[in-house]
């Protein structure tokens, strides 16, 4: 799994990389309770907003990690999107990506480095 | 602003002790939420009995020979009738009849029945500074405004809040809606109204900055009760139906628009002696041109501030001034300002978020219903 200075994981098998926000991002918000996930068959480029997660008070964008085309979206998050809360990093997760350049993914910060990035903040 | 600006309250380091995340407000680092999350504040408050820091909000007395009927030369309410013990909610006008901040003013009274001198006031943080200059400026040699920077405010909110502040001093049992109070109690000196911005029963107390911190103390012994912050302190107040100043009202917003034609009393209607009256009493007899209305989003994401509401064809027609999620409702709730055309329960409408038309209805204010006490 890879990490973003934005706070959102990657977890690539093959050419798909399944993307969601990480449990400090999801602690950081409070109770999610709305996402909108981006619709299948849309491009997007890495650091594009591609996803919002909002809570009580506000909504937030989520970038994606990597460029690519949307293959699929989570639809559990349509009506439990407090599973972002409660299993940021599996069952949360917004959507996944056909990645185009899996190079970018190479490029980002594993558990380690984002361990360490968390410490900065 | 940089975070070494902003001002504290008396409760600053309470907040901080408790875990709380602290955020700017009004100049002030307040908390917006505690380690329970917003969520779980705004429910506990609904539930039980949540207390607030409100101490950011301008406290005042203001005093001169004939301070009640000064006071209405700068808002629409009767004060001249306001009853001993008694406060009203009111808004500073400008000469527009747009309004410069909302208020609470009253007349506390002691324990023997004997009313303070001249008007307590309390108006928003952010406003204040401004607040105070209008009042000195319009009613100089009438009225002298004498701020209360020693006092922290600390809001008890709440289907509980009764039983814990009765609990602690007893005088406040006898109170109900409105009602307000210079009381010795909790070893200081109190001034206590039966009020509130979140819907709930509740008390709001203003005590001696160097008191705040062991009453607030004191409260939490309580098991009903749990510090709320700025977060749920917006929810709730929403789900009420309540505006929010620098939101929902500003200086081009008239009380007509903001459908607080109730804060007009009928006398001053028919005095037409407050700032603004011609268009203020212009807007009750013919209707404004915009209106304030309660949204319920019925699908799709919270509509926020700034979204743009429709009609069925898809025309422009107002926007969203304030808006969230509402966690009694579970559905996405606001308020909008939109030709009065559009106000009746019911009508069907669209906000636009993210570019996506989403279906809403205007719906009866508040979203919750209010559970003031107005008699014991």
């Amino acid at each position: 799994m890879r990490f973003t200075k934005d706070h959102e994981w990657v977890e690539l098998e093959g050419d798909v990389a399944t993307i969601g926000v990480t449990a400090h991002a999801a602690e950081q918000l409070g109770d999610v309770v709305f996402v909108e996930t981006p619709e299948v068959g849309k491009t997007v480029k890495a650091g594009d907003a591609f996803a919002v997660v909002e809570s009580v008070k506000a909504a937030s964008d989520v970038y994606a990690p990597l460029s690519g085309e949307v293959v699929e979206a989570n639809a559990v998050l349509g009506d439990a999107p407090e599973t972002v809360n409660a299993d940021p990093e599996r069952g949360g997760w917004f959507a996944k990506l056909k990645v185009a350049n899996p190079a970018e993914y190479e490029a980002l910060m594993d558990r380690a480095a984002y361990e360490a990035f968390l410490q900065t903040q | 602003m940089s975070e070494t600006a902003l001002k504290t309250t008396p409760l600053t380091e309470a907040h901080v002790a408790l875990g709380a995340r602290m955020v700017p407000f009004a100049g002030y680092s307040m908390p917006v939420q505690y380690p329970m999350g917003v969520m779980a504040e705004h429910l506990w408050t609904r539930e039980h009995c949540g207390i607030f820091d409100v101490s950011h909000m301008g406290q005042a007395r203001l005093t001169g020979v004939s301070p009640l009927s000064a006071f209405e030369e700068v808002v629409p309410g009767d004060y001249i009738g306001l009853k001993a013990g008694k406060q009203k909610y009111s808004v500073l006008l400008n000469r527009q009849g747009g309004i410069i901040d909302d208020l609470m003013a009253g007349r506390p009274t002691s324990a023997d029945g004997t009313p303070d001198d001249g008007l307590f006031v309390v108006v928003n943080g952010a406003c204040k500074d401004n607040d105070f200059k209008v009042i000195d400026d319009e009613l100089a040699g009438q009225v002298e405004s004498r701020r209360l920077e020693d006092r922290a405010l600390i809001a008890v909110q709440g289907p509980e809040a009764a039983a814990v502040v009765n609990g602690l001093v007893p005088e406040t049992t006898s109170m109900v809606f409105m009602d307000i109070r210079s009381l010795k109690g909790l070893e200081t000196d109190l001034i206590v109204s039966r009020s509130g911005y979140t819907g709930e029963d509740g008390y709001e107390i203003s005590v001696p900055a160097g008191e705040a911190a062991r009453v607030w103390t004191l409260l939490l012994a309580d098991e009903r009760v749990r510090p709320i912050g700025l977060g749920a302190r917006d929810s709730l107040r929403l789900e009420a139906g309540l505006p929010l100043y620098g939101h929902d009202l500003d200086e081009t917003v008239s009380p007509v628009e903001a459908g607080l034609t109730f804060a007009i009393n009928k006398n001053r209607r028919e005095q037409r002696d407050f700032p603004g009256a011609a268009r203020i009493v212009k807007e009750l007899a013919e209707g404004p041109a915009r209106t304030k209305v309660c949204l319920r989003v019925l699908e799709g994401a919270p509509a926020r501030e700034g979204a743009e509401v429709a009609d069925e064809a898809g025309a422009v027609i107002g926007v969203v001034t304030s808006g969230g999620y509402s966690p009694c409702l579970k559905a996405g709730i606001a308020l909008a300002f939109v030709p009065p055309a559009f106000k009746a329960e019911g009508t069907k409408l669209k906000v636009i978020v993210r570019g996506k038309a989403q279906a809403c209805e205007v719906v009866a204010s508040p979203f919750v219903p209010h559970r003031y006490v107005r008699k014991v």
